[in-house]
């Protein structure tokens, strides 16, 4: 079954950033397709390399690169959330003429129709949020 | 591309998160894409709908107005509780935009009949 | 095939349950995650509510996140299934379509 899901919050905020990366895995595992995670709202924060948690603690973010580089996953920060939030990449940086770039390996970022689009692809939309 | 008939869940009020305003930015793509779209407010989500909201003294913008122009993009199925009304208080008059009250047991029809559910 | 509802909020803390259960239609699921759990607790003011509601409704839990807020099976009330992530992914699976009451 191809599933999209989207998550809405930001890591270490929200246990619902864990939840929709438990769920991720899952599914996977389970042998359905998920063909995109999107994030929206707080979510785009999700996708900042700089992200730097003490040791003890999980790292929210490469945990989600490294899953899309095992299996190939597209996961989508929402271009207008992130700019809001000041999640960029390298482009993105050029073409605002700011100073720094900081979107972690394995994300990209793309509109909100990515999520509508990969809505009407998918069999199953799942919503992870606050 | 396919066309599903998508039910927007409203259920949080305007400016205290930003849920609201992403919403609307969601309802204008998903047309755009277009896709069969019908707003549904329930809970605290009706109070987005109040008329005569004015942010100027927070510096936030207004996206009310936005509600009024979902014609033009052809999202035309606006759905209010009448339960939830009822318990805030509020009258069809004191709302933006024409509305078609549910109850709340029709409301669950409402939500099987859908593909996809969006929730805010 | 109908709904299956998640619901992550405390029922003590938001009206997400209480939302869900006043739109959730006969022969859907409500699962119950993160904070949502604390409604699955048997000698609750809620469990009443929740009873009540399983006339109508199936329920089913997330087991990991009972366990990591203190609790075990012995504490969800009878007949609230428990369920792992893989047996979520099974849930979403086996029911149409999928609403987050937030």
């Amino acid at each position: 079954m191809k599933f999209i899901i989207q998550v809405n919050e930001g890591p270490y905020q929200h246990q619902t950033a864990d939840s929709a990366y438990q769920f991720t895995r899952a599914a996977l595992a389970r042998g359905h397709e998920v063909l995109r995670v999107f994030f929206y709202h707080d979510g785009v924060n999700n996708g900042t390399r700089l992200t730097s948690p003490p040791q003890d603690d999980r790292n929210i973010v490469s945990r989600w690169s490294a899953l899309a580089a095992e299996h190939e996953l597209d996961l989508v920060i929402c271009v207008a959330a992130a700019h809001r939030r000041g999640i960029l990449d390298e482009s993105e940086m050029k073409r605002l003429d700011k100073d720094a770039y900081n979107l972690a390996p394995g994300f990209r970022i793309s509109g909100l129709g990515q999520l509508i689009e990969g809505v009407v692809l998918a069999d199953r939309l799942v919503v992870f949020g606050d | 591309m396919k066309i599903k008939k998508c039910l927007y869940v409203n259920r949080r009020a305007p400016y205290g998160t930003c849920y609201a305003l992403e919403a609307i930015d969601m309802v204008l793509i998903g047309s755009a894409f277009d896709q069969d779209i019908s707003l549904l407010f329930i809970d605290d989500g009706l109070f987005q709908l109040k008329k005569g909201q004015d942010t100027a003294d927070l510096e936030i913008k207004n996206h009310s107005p936005a509600y009024r122009a979902f014609e033009m993009y052809d999202v035309e199925k606006i759905y209010v509780s009448k339960e939830a009304m009822a318990a805030r208080g509020l009258k069809r008059g004191d709302l933006l935009v024409d509305v078609e009250l549910l109850s709340d047991s029709r409301i669950k029809e409402l939500m099987d009949e859908h593909d996809v559910i969006f929730s805010f | 095939m109908s709904i299956l509802h998640t619901v992550n909020k405390s029922p003590f803390e938001k009206n997400s349950l209480e939302s869900c259960l006043r739109y959730a239609k006969s022969g859907s699921a409500v699962l119950l995650i993160e904070d949502g759990i604390y409604a699955a607790l048997a000698g609750t003011t809620f469990e009443q509510r929740v009873t009540t509601a399983m006339s109508e409704l199936d329920f089913y839990c997330l087991a990991s996140d009972v366990k990591a807020r203190g609790f075990s099976s012995s504490n969800v009330m009878d007949g609230i299934k428990l369920v792992d992530y893989a047996g979520f992914v099974d849930l979403t699976v086996e029911y149409e379509k999928v609403q987050a009451w937030l």
